[in-house]
């Protein structure tokens, strides 16, 4: 089984966004990137799929700034992963979801792959689209939400996510390519071994500018803060003030006291 | 026409975001000078054809076919593919549902047209349309515009547009015809089905004490439980809290989880993004303790605490416990 992973570098969640000057991304300078959490549920999905078929690889795939992505590749390295593929772009303004699966569709349609995994959608553009277009455009089959996978021969079976707690089973044929949503597993540590090897693990280079894709079919000509019209009454003071205060509103307010 | 609304069943009749999508069409059509229909599909297309022709919009397509009677990713994916090849609307409209994840960006894919999904509000900018949607996981907003191809396609958020202001009136329907065969269909489903609930129902609940992964490490669930009692509430989740196993399933509140409209919700240590937000947000008071002052929770709580909720809520429960 050959398994390719997409795994993306995001701020990680709790960061202050700062809107640049042109207003068309994030001050990246100050923040700090972790690896986008469904990708990591996609990551161990992968890991444990190989595992079970007792032979294979597992590649992961990103695309992003020469600084902050070989880190993130790195981790997925040292949790198990036998080889990385960077595209390396000199910035990060890239939200086209099209363009992303055609720059990925154009770093791996040689690979072959039986399987290829990403996360249900990023942290920072979710659009919720990129592995999907990667399916199509790698002629595979395709599922969305998976919350669980058990490899069937010639065949995948997933069981998908519906809305308001319901699923379905779902079986594909492969070579397949399905997108993850957390919880499916637990996603492990690196173990001090695992961190060893990879640093003797391969990442190979490629260059964004270097790859052919089609035309953008969207662009991102804005980007701000979102002016809020809900009127919330903050409550400010020290711990003994807000607790009177919060008791008060659930009396008197809410009136469940 | 210029808009097609594309029509999701859910019990037979259509999706309360297929009807959000409807009032965000007609905002559209109105602002542009456009004109709209509405696609029905399925087996359960003659309600939803009923659903639409009582709707302010220009006509109702009806496609009936064997093949599409269970939904398929590929089977609806061919059908719309070749309703826009018939029709060429310049843009075609949905909710954001968890269905449509699933297919729609494979439409886009094949005919190499623009998708733009989870849009929160369109404007007009001149002749055209720009679309907002949230990035950062709601922190930032941005503007986007498709350009590329003759039609673009765009989902909308669940409550973007309020389904109470659609707009009412009649339409008459038109079938429509599509070619599908059983071998475009690389996939089999199976009927879908709902996990055991563990018996515990929220949606009744009057008050409910809900934690995110603000409250840290599992040994601190306790302070959410012991307040919980405290105010003789259920204690709800976000989706991280039951993915750790910290607590089951059914705690969990959201698009996955159970919606529920208490005369109280307090949000602990979470952050408000939009899948957590639509299963709480009918809640009577929100009440929101984060320490983080830009949470996207405070845009839709009555009541914010910027703090740490393991400081306050010991505190919390000890004074109403007196
Ligand atoms: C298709 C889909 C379906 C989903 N379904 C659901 C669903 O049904 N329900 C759901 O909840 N989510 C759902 N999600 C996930 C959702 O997008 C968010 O990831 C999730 O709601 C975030 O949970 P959280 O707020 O607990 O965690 P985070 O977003 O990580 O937020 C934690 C918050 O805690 C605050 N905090 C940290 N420490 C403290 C402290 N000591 N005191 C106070 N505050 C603190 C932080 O400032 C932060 O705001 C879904 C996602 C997708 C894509
Ligand atoms: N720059 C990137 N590098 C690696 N993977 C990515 C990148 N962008 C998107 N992906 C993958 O595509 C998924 C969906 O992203 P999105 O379409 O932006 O919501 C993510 O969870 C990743 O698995």
């Amino acid at each position: 089984m050959k398994i390719g992973v997409l795994v993306k570098q995001v701020p990680v969640s709790d960061s202050s966004l700062r809107v640049n000057p042109d207003q068309l991304w994030v001050e990246e300078g100050s923040l700090n990137f972790e690896m986008n959490e469904n990708d990591s549920y996609a990551l161990e999905e992968a890991l444990q799929i190989k595992e079970q078929s007792g032979e294979g690889e597992v590649v992961a795939i990103s695309m992003g700034p020469a600084d902050r992505t070989p880190k993130i590749i790195r981790e997925a390295l040292s949790k198990g992963a036998d080889r990385g593929i960077h595209i390396v772009e000199s910035s990060s303004h890239e939200s086209d979801p099209y363009i992303l699966a055609t720059l990925f569709n154009e770093a791996v349609k040689d690979e072959g792959f039986d399987l290829v995994l990403s996360g249900l959608q990023s942290d920072d553009m979710s659009t919720g689209q990129t592995g999907l277009i990667l399916g199509e455009l790698l002629g595979m089959s395709t599922a969305t939400m998976v919350v669980e996978t058990e490899i069937q021969g010639e065949n995948l079976k997933v069981k998908r996510e519906l809305e308001s707690g319901w699923f379905q089973w779902v079986t594909l044929s492969l070579p397949a390519c399905v997108t993850i949503q957390s919880g499916i597993n637990q996603p492990r540590y690196a173990s001090l071994k695992g961190i060893m090897s990879a640093k003797r693990k391969e990442i190979r280079e490629l260059q964004k500018d270097e790859l052919m894709t089609g035309d953008s079919l969207q662009s991102l000509s804005k980007m701000y803060v979102q002016h809020k019209d809900k009127r919330t009454e903050m409550i400010e003071g020290d711990t003994q003030e807000i607790v009177s205060r919060l008791v008060d509103v659930f009396k008197s307010e809410a009136k469940v006291l | 026409m210029d808009i097609l609304i594309v029509f999701e069943a859910k019990e037979g009749q259509a999706h309360r975001m297929s009807l959000e999508a409807v009032a965000a069409a007609q905002s559209m059509a109105k602002e542009l000078n456009l004109t709209t229909a509405v696609l029905v599909m399925g087996k359960d297309a003659k309600s939803l054809a009923e659903n639409a022709s009582a709707l302010d919009v220009g006509e109702v397509l009806t496609l009936e076919h064997d093949l599409l009677s269970e939904y398929s990713a590929d089977g609806y994916t061919e059908a719309l593919k070749q309703i826009i090849a018939q029709e060429s609307p310049s843009y075609v409209v949905m909710g954001y549902t968890y269905q449509a994840r699933d297919w729609v960006p494979k439409v886009s894919a094949q005919l190499t047209i623009p998708y733009i999904s989870d849009v929160i509000s369109v404007k007009a900018e001149g002749e055209s349309p720009v679309f907002t949607r949230m990035v950062y996981n709601g922190k930032l907003i941005s503007d986007i515009t498709p350009t590329g191809g003759e039609t673009a396609i765009v989902s909308f958020q669940a409550a973007a547009y309020p389904e109470d202001s659609v707009i009412s009136g009649s339409a008459e329907t038109r079938s429509v015809e599509v070619e599908l065969g059983a071998s475009m269909i690389s996939t089999v489903s199976e009927p879908p089905f709902q996990e055991e609930s563990g018996g515990v129902d929220l949606s009744g609940a009057e008050v409910i004490v809900s934690v995110g992964r603000g409250i840290g490490k599992e040994e601190n669930i306790p302070l959410v439980e012991a307040l919980a009692k405290s105010l003789n509430a259920e204690v709800g989740s976000s989706r991280p809290i039951v993915d750790a196993g910290w607590l089951p399933t059914f705690r969990q509140v959201g698009s996955s989880g159970q919606s529920v409209a208490p005369k109280l919700y307090l949000a602990l240590g979470i952050s408000g993004a939009i899948q957590h937000i639509v299963g709480m947000k009918g809640s009577k008071n929100i009440v929101a303790i984060n320490k983080d002052a830009e949470a996207p929770i405070f845009e839709i709580a009555d009541y914010g605490v910027v703090g740490d909720i393991l400081e306050i809520l010991p505190k919390l429960t000890e004074a109403i416990e007196q």
